[in-house]
């Protein structure tokens, strides 16, 4: 796999989790968001409990409403938990203040969402650049050319130099994840990455995350596809902002 | 120059600041070849706000994309703030739209991961302009520009459309382009909050920015100081054709 030192990075970072008391890369305690409107008070999670620990490749699946969304945010600091607590890798995310929470997601977590949000001006390797930019993380010298290697781990080379309206939906998502890369995070999260997409693409970024959890990343999809879901190590299915049941897939 | 329904006291003396000539784009697919834009000659002047409406699949997003470098014309010229766009590579063109023009579009793409003061200060510190410290207290002025300030901590999620959208004109201000090139702007919007992106526009072109916007909204497209409509990849000219007849 090229890409070689995502790998090495991998190896530090799953030693530092085994160093951690109870090993959960994430760990959530119940956690409770309620959101309110007009129309009243809407509880999206109730009391959620979750582990999960590092290197794994979980699916998270329900209906519409069920709450994956929200998990999701509330893992990636996107949105803040009403109560409970989101620890992830030993960061209590839900104290962070908005400045602090936008500092640690830029360093720890890749997201990837549904409509890819590449920005339009910039070309594939410019977004990846800019992401690295904001991370901080990787000197600047190295940048373009972890930038380069980081589209060639997704078979995208070839079109570092385009915009995104030029390429395809799974061409978009594809530098989108090289993009949740860019600063090698700790946790891959994915909010219906594959919701666009046709099966095609699809199933090349399917191939994608799974050669990644085989390189050590921890990786968190929400998806509605039954088959995608069942592709991962461990599938949640949510109801009505709770675990309705869980399934180890292998 | 093609006159049109141009409002009085309008800039006709400004420097023009972008001419198309004889600008084609066809696509070629499976399907064979569509036209999208033919023969377009457009010329704007600094500090107009020059609006081109027509409907969907008119050729309007094409306009957009040749005029900011984001795609590339079949044939013709296209000349901005001084530079020959129709040569520029993807690359290249990316770099020049950095201090040249902002770009607005119907969705606001924004990055949903961070604030909006780290969305303004994005392209700044992209381009590598002003000192780390003048560039958030430049965002944090920009903000207040589009009345936002209040927001700065925000991730773009817990802003209202018409928010994401002011943010997203601060962003594209971020590197103080001459021009600002707006996509449907207010096509996500009620008719309130577009009001506030319009004013927004205004202001601008007060302090001498020029702005293009593509529209299919025929009342959005009035607050415009020229309206030009497009027409299966074509502009037509109402005003001229009427004082031909």
């Amino acid at each position: 796999m090229p890409g070689k030192f995502s790998l090495k990075r991998a190896h530090a970072t799953q030693k530092k989790q085994d160093r951690q008391p109870n090993g959960h890369l994430i760990d959530l305690r119940q956690v409770v968001k309620t959101y309110t409107s007009a129309a009243g008070t809407f509880m999206a999670l109730r009391g959620l409990q979750l582990q999960i620990g590092s290197g794994a490749f979980v699916s998270i699946v329900g209906k519409s409403g069920s709450g994956k969304s929200t998990l999701i945010n509330v893992i990636t600091g996107i949105d803040r938990p009403t109560s409970g607590e989101v620890m992830v890798d030993g960061t209590a995310v839900h104290e962070l203040s908005e400045e602090q929470i936008a500092v640690w997601r830029g360093r720890s977590v890749g997201v990837i969402f549904q409509f890819f949000q590449l920005l339009p001006t910039l070309t594939a390797v410019e977004n990846i650049l800019l992401a690295m930019d904001y991370g901080g993380r990787f000197p600047m010298a190295e940048r373009p050319d972890r930038a380069m290697a980081l589209l060639q781990l997704v078979g995208m080379a070839d079109e570092a130099h385009r915009v995104p309206h030029s390429m395809s939906g799974g061409q978009q998502q594809c530098v989108a994840i090289a993009r949740a890369l860019a600063n090698d995070p700790i946790l891959l999260a994915a909010d219906e990455p594959t919701g666009n997409l046709d099966s095609r693409s699809s199933e090349l970024v399917m191939q994608l995350f799974g050669t990644l959890a085989d390189s050590g990343k921890t990786i968190l999809m929400v998806t509605h596809d039954r088959d995608l879901a069942a592709r991962t190590h461990r599938t949640i299915r949510l109801a009505d902002g709770k675990i309705e049941d869980e399934i180890l897939n292998h | 120059m093609r006159s049109s329904t141009t409002r009085p006291g309008a800039v006709h003396r400004a420097p023009v600041i972008m001419e198309l000539r004889a600008v084609e784009k066809i696509y070629s697919g499976v399907g064979g070849q569509v036209t999208a834009l033919h023969c377009i000659d457009m010329r704007v002047r600094q500090a107009e706000f020059l609006v081109v409406t027509g409907r969907s699949g008119s050729g309007k997003t094409t306009l957009i994309n040749c005029v900011t470098g984001l795609d590339r014309c079949t044939s013709g010229e296209i000349h901005v703030a001084g530079t020959a766009v129709h040569r520029l590579s993807p690359e290249k063109a990316s770099r020049w739209r950095r201090h040249n023009v902002g770009v607005v579009f119907q969705s606001f793409e924004l990055l949903p991961t961070l604030t909006a003061v780290e969305n303004v200060m994005l392209p700044m510190d992209f381009a590598g302009s002003f000192d780390v410290r003048h560039q958030s207290r430049r965002a944090l002025e920009l903000l207040e520009a589009v009345e936002i300030a209040d927001h700065a901590r925000k991730v773009p999620a817990a802003l209202s459309g018409g928010q994401q959208q002011r943010l997203a004109i601060a962003r594209a201000m971020a590197n103080d382009p001459p021009i600002l090139v707006a996509d449907e702007p207010t096509g996500s919007l009620d008719s309130v909050t577009a009001e506030a992106v319009l004013r927004v526009f205004d202001g601008l072109v007060e302090r001498g920015k020029t702005v293009l916007m593509v529209t299919h909204d025929k009342d959005v497209a009035a607050h415009g100081s020229r309206t030009l409509t497009i027409a299966d990849g074509e502009l037509l000219d109402a005003a001229e054709r009427a004082s031909h007849a």
